[in-house]
């Protein structure tokens, strides 16, 4: 009985040092196969004694089970090494850069554009918008600028005809907006507007968004409130600083300029007001029962100071070294 | 307006420094633009006289000056300043001294000679850029007077950005005023005198045009002297408020505007031949003005004449010819004012801005009118001498200013701040507002009479905002607004303009913003366009017309970084376009996009090629997704004859496609091709609100079709052409393959078409698809498509 041990640990040894799996299935054979060792015992417990027999047996199964089991054994680490050995041949240099398409992004001025609709959006403010070449009426008169007032020298306008006039400001969707829709009304409308101007700091074109809030019961002190409240989230300051100061617009009474706080001075970044009287009678809304505010900002501004851009040309560049910073 | 701080304080000196000061206008609405020390900061620099000047014994180019500071002893000095001289008066800086730049003076020996200060130039002290040596000060200077103290350093310049509707500003008296408002400082009132007549010469004025005119007011002043020198306080007042000194009558005149903000003018008596009058000019009258215009007169000018001429351009400008000249010796005086209304404008016509229609055209005092001309005669006789005669005024009616109710309540609604009637007696007290109450309506009730110099008080509004300028905007607080809330409209059928633009930059395009005025020759060379919208007044050449189309900025900006070596530009742009139409102008809002370079960006990952039509076509399709789109071959003047296409959407012409044109790539230097698109936005802005249907129980049959064909039949024709075929079955029909080449003779090509049948109720049978394919093919054939086995 010696020898089945012998067998059994000469078939481990064995199993062990073959690395491939068809040399496996031959060493396989020597053992159980039909010429097997273990075999030839199993058919030789014929010569035994009936009463030998069943222990002899039972230990030649025992080792042919041994046998098996380091078969077994062997042939799944020879696959799990060869699954190894795949997947080792398989592996990507996952640094690569990945494939496929780049993405562009969007203009600066959209952006903040983006970043002022969702605001007022988040205060029930509708998106309002007017046409860019405006009828004088509608770019001044309505607005309570006559003319030859000298408010309209202050507009540098670019003429189209004596009747038409590129906007010189978002104010007449106001007007336009007003004729058609019945107070209480609650509007920005931004957009591109035009002045005969051009140097570092000013464009031709430009954009500017509106804001308009006509209701029984909207005053100056609201006005603080929501342009405060606007520029704190836009800047993500909830300490920053709002000053408004008196000024001067034919189509608001009160008028005051807004400047806002910026490292240690005031920046101006627009214009605002209770509307003119004469405005909102120029649309037949009653300026006993209704009051509104306006305001116009200067988007360009607003970006400037948002993302750090010194030079308001860079804009209008479409250089792509400037744009992509944005992405 | 620009003045200096010490003449304002010379009328009103609140306690406030000059900052504070600054501040106080600019939170009051009279802006402070800026605000600058006339001199830098210096010290211990004084008038001195040069006693004597004897050569440096170690070096040629120095002198050693004995000096006079106004001490017993005078100074050694060594100085190198070519123009120094004896007798005469230079500025000294004493040891101790600080100049500009941090220059210390200190006692020092000169190659060997102990000097004991400096003498000065105006740069060395700050007060010019470039100066040719020492700052030779008038013979009168008093030696050792502080510089400081003789030429009045110590001062700020203020410029006030004036708002239209604040003209009372545009004089010292009115920004004093409202100084004493804001702060309560009390206010030094101008003693004017009435100047008797001392002799009796007068002019006839008559005013033809009352209403431009309501008030004219004259006088001869005789025997004055025009050529003595304008006083150097008036001098250094003038040219603190950016005015040139010109001769003494000009320059009283020019003082006072600046102090009481009514423009006047003086004539040459000798120049005048007869009567003044105001009249309107006569069509074909001309005046050279003072600064050598040459206008052209007609009607609706007003003017001043004589009988022989116009002499000036009534409140905007004098003529040549008549103006006080040094030689000048008797003089008429002139101080009218002319209403707004009917300036309005009128400088504009010529070309012109005065300081003159500057102030008529916002409203001039015309209860001050009559005192301005006695305030310059007090000064002619003061400075130039002379006898007045008596003052012809002419009045017709002046503005009535009807008087404004304020009712606290309204005030309250519109402002959001409480005021009790006490609190509002007292701001219109200060605002020199006449006011009377009444109690009406529970509430005591103010009527004010708007003064003549403050033309911008009309209603009722106009009071609010005197009171909250006076009250002080930052002490109203910021309340958020209460109002009802409801929701906005969200309408389904209608993406946000974020959403299209994040499309394409998903898909890779950068958005630019272009101007949308261009040049003519590119509206004509890549939209055809012979007769764009024009610009009157455009602010240069390349930028004189109305963009019809956004192509023009999208190759601009293509070039543009072009130029800066990029190699591979993809640009979109959103933005309105201008025609001409029937009843005005047309202006849409667009949608385009220009792709240039290879397709995608440099890579390791798949083989390198341009971007092409097809790439656009699918950004194209890509935006128009799930609304019926077609592509028809078209022609237009900025792209290639064979590749381009208009794009319809439900049979509407709604954008173009294709590749820039090879003459225009020439001519615009682009190495390559461009492709190019554009839609109208709101197509883009368009989506179909989902309907479900049910989904087939049934499957569906998958049949390709593949074809040869002529290459000069587009795929669109077959497709059309089995969709007219109306076979059954057949839900949808696709191409999913073009071959050329080998096996398919040249001037052909082989399509191949994937199809799709189906049926609701049952599969379908091999027998009841074919008639459906018979179909197909056959209408393909109308094409000469033959069948490939």
């Amino acid at each position: 009985m010696q020898e089945l041990q012998t067998i059994l640990e000469q078939a481990q040894q064995q199993f062990a040092a073959i690395q491939d799996e068809a040399d496996l299935e031959q060493a396989k054979a020597r053992y159980v196969g039909k010429e097997g060792s273990l075999t030839q015992l199993l058919k030789g417990l014929g010569k035994l004694s009936p009463e030998e027999r069943p222990a002899a047996g039972a230990r030649i199964n025992q080792v042919k089970q041994g046998v098996e089991a380091a078969l077994q054994q062997r042939r799944e680490q020879l696959a799990q090494q060869k699954l190894a050995q795949r997947l080792a041949a398989e592996a990507l240099d996952v640094t690569l850069p990945g494939r496929g398409t780049a993405s562009g992004g969007l203009h600066p001025v959209t952006l903040t554009l983006q970043r002022i609709e969702q605001l007022f959006h988040s205060l029930g403010f509708a998106v309002a918008s007017g046409p860019e070449i405006e009828h004088d009426y509608y770019n001044f008169t309505a607005l309570n600028i006559p003319e030859n007032h000298p408010a309209r020298a202050m507009h540098d306008t670019f003429y189209i005809d004596p009747q038409h006039v590129l906007r010189t400001h978002t104010s007449p969707v106001q007007v336009h907006y007003m004729q058609e829709n019945a107070p209480p009304l609650k509007i920005i409308s931004p957009g591109r507007v035009y002045r005969v101007d051009s140097d570092a700091t000013h464009s031709p074109m430009f954009h500017q968004v509106e804001g308009l809030w006509v209701d029984e019961d909207i005053s100056f002190a609201n006005l603080k409130g929501v342009v405060q409240d606007f520029l704190q989230r836009f800047f993500e300051q909830d300490d920053l600083q709002v000053r408004f100061r008196p000024s001067f617009f034919p189509f608001t009474e009160p008028s005051a300029e807004m400047d806002m706080s910026w490292k240690g001075g005031w920046l101006e970044i627009g214009g605002c007001g209770m509307v003119h009287p004469n405005v909102l009678q120029h649309v037949n809304i009653d300026s006993e029962k209704y009051l509104g505010f306006a305001f116009g900002l200067g988007v360009e501004r607003l970006t400037m100071l948002r993302y750090g851009v010194h030079d308001l040309r860079l804009f209008y560049d479409s250089d792509l070294r400037f744009l992509k910073q944005f992405n | 307006m620009k003045f200096s701080e010490n003449w304002l304080r010379t009328w009103v000196n609140p306690g406030l420094n000059s900052a504070e000061l600054g501040h106080l206008l600019t939170m009051a609405g009279l802006e402070v633009e800026e605000q600058t020390a006339v001199a830098p900061a210096f010290n211990a620099v004084v008038v001195a006289e040069v006693l004597e000047v004897v050569k440096h014994p170690n070096a040629d180019r120095l002198n050693v000056c004995q000096v006079n500071v106004g001490e017993a002893q005078p100074l050694t000095i060594v100085c190198g300043a070519p123009n120094v001289a004896v007798g005469l008066k230079v500025p000294c800086a004493r040891i101790g001294a600080v100049l500009p730049g941090d220059f210390k003076i200190k006692q020092a020996k000169v190659r060997g000679i102990e000097s004991f200060g400096m003498l000065c130039s105006d740069k060395e002290l700050g007060l010019a850029e470039d100066s040719q040596g020492l700052w030779i000060l008038p013979a009168n200077a008093p030696v050792g007077m502080d510089m400081r103290q003789y030429l009045e350093l110590d001062d700020q310049l203020f410029t006030l950005k004036l708002t239209p509707n604040r003209s009372d500003c545009a004089g010292m008296v009115g920004i004093a005023r409202d100084v004493a408002a804001l702060t309560g400082a009390p206010l030094t009132a101008l003693e004017i005198p009435q100047h008797a007549a001392t002799c009796a010469d007068t002019r006839a004025v008559t005013v033809a045009d009352a209403a431009a005119c309501p008030l004219y007011c004259g006088r001869v002043v005789r025997g004055v002297n025009a050529a003595v020198a304008t006083p150097d306080w008036m001098v250094r007042r003038l040219e603190r408020s950016g005015l040139r000194s010109i001769n003494a009558v000009v320059d009283i005149t020019n003082y006072v505007m600046w102090e009481m903000g009514q423009p006047m003018h003086a004539f040459d008596l000798a120049q005048l031949s007869g009567g003044i009058a105001v009249r309107r000019a006569r069509a074909g009258e001309s005046l050279t003005l003072l600064n050598e215009q040459v206008v052209t007169l007609d009607e609706s000018a007003l003017v001043i004449a004589d009988d022989a001429r116009v002499l000036a351009l009534a409140g905007i400008m004098g003529g040549q010819g008549s103006g006080v000249e040094t030689s000048t010796q008797d003089v008429f005086l002139e101080c009218a004012f002319f209403h707004p209304d009917a300036m309005a404008g009128q400088a504009r016509r010529f070309g012109l801005a005065t300081d003159s229609s500057f102030r008529f055209e916002r409203g001039v005092d015309y209860a001050a009118t009559a005192q301005a001309l006695e305030r310059a005669t007090q000064l002619l006789l003061q400075i130039c001498g002379g006898q007045p005669g008596p003052v012809t005024q002419v009045q017709g009616t002046l503005p009535t200013r009807a008087p404004i109710r304020l009712r606290p309540s309204r005030m309250q609604r519109v402002l959001g701040i409480s005021l009790s009637p006490a609190q509002i007696a007292e701001l219109f007290q200060r605002l020199q507002l006449g006011f009377t109450t009444e109690p009406g309506n529970g509430e005591t009730v103010f009527t004010v009479q708007p003064p003549s110099f403050r033309f911008d008080l009309e209603i009722e509004a106009d009071l609010i905002e005197e009171l909250a300028r006076v009250y002080g905007y930052e002490h109203i607080p910021a309340v958020p607004p209460q109002a009802a809330l409801n929701m906005l409209p969200l309408p389904e059928n209608r993406r946000t303009l974020a959403a299209v633009q994040q499309l394409l930059v998903n898909r890779d395009y950068q958005e630019i913003v272009s101007y949308a005025f261009v040049e003519a020759q590119s509206e004509q060379d890549l939209c055809g366009n012979c007769v764009p919208v024009v610009l009157q007044n455009p602010i240069a050449s390349n930028m004189a017309v109305m963009r019809s189309s956004l192509v023009s900025g999208l190759v601009g900006a293509l070039r543009y970084n072009l130029n800066r070596k990029q190699t591979r530009v993809r640009l979109f742009e959103v933005g309105a376009c201008f025609a001409h139409a029937d009843n005005g102008y047309a202006q849409s809002q667009r949608l385009s996009a220009i792709a240039y370079g290879p397709a995608q960006p440099e890579q390791w990952g798949s083989a390198a090629r341009n971007v092409d039509f097809y790439d656009l076509k699918g950004d194209v399709e890509a935006l128009l997704a799930g609304q019926s789109v077609r592509f028809v071959a078209a022609q237009d003047p900025a792209l290639h004859p064979g590749r381009c296409a208009q794009i319809f959407c439900n049979d509407q012409l709604v954008g173009i496609l294709g590749e820039l044109h090879p003459h225009w790539q020439q001519q615009y230097d682009l190495p390559q091709a461009a492709v190019w698109f554009e839609l109208d936005l709101d197509v883009a802005l368009q989506r179909r609100v989902p309907q479900m249907r049910d989904i087939a129980k049934t499957l569906a049959v998958r049949r390709d079709l593949a074809v040869l064909v002529a290459d000069s039949v587009n795929v669109q024709t077959l497709l059309d052409a089995m969709h007219a075929a109306n076979a059954p079955f057949v839900q949808a029909v696709s191409l999913f393959d073009l071959y050329r080449g080998k096996g398919v003779e040249p001037g052909q090509k082989s399509l191949a078409f994937r199809v799709w049948l189906q049926d609701a109720q049952k599969t379908l049978t091999d027998s009841e698809i074919e008639p459906s394919i018979a179909l197909l093919v056959q209408a393909m054939q109308q094409h000469g498509a033959q069948l490939r086995m």
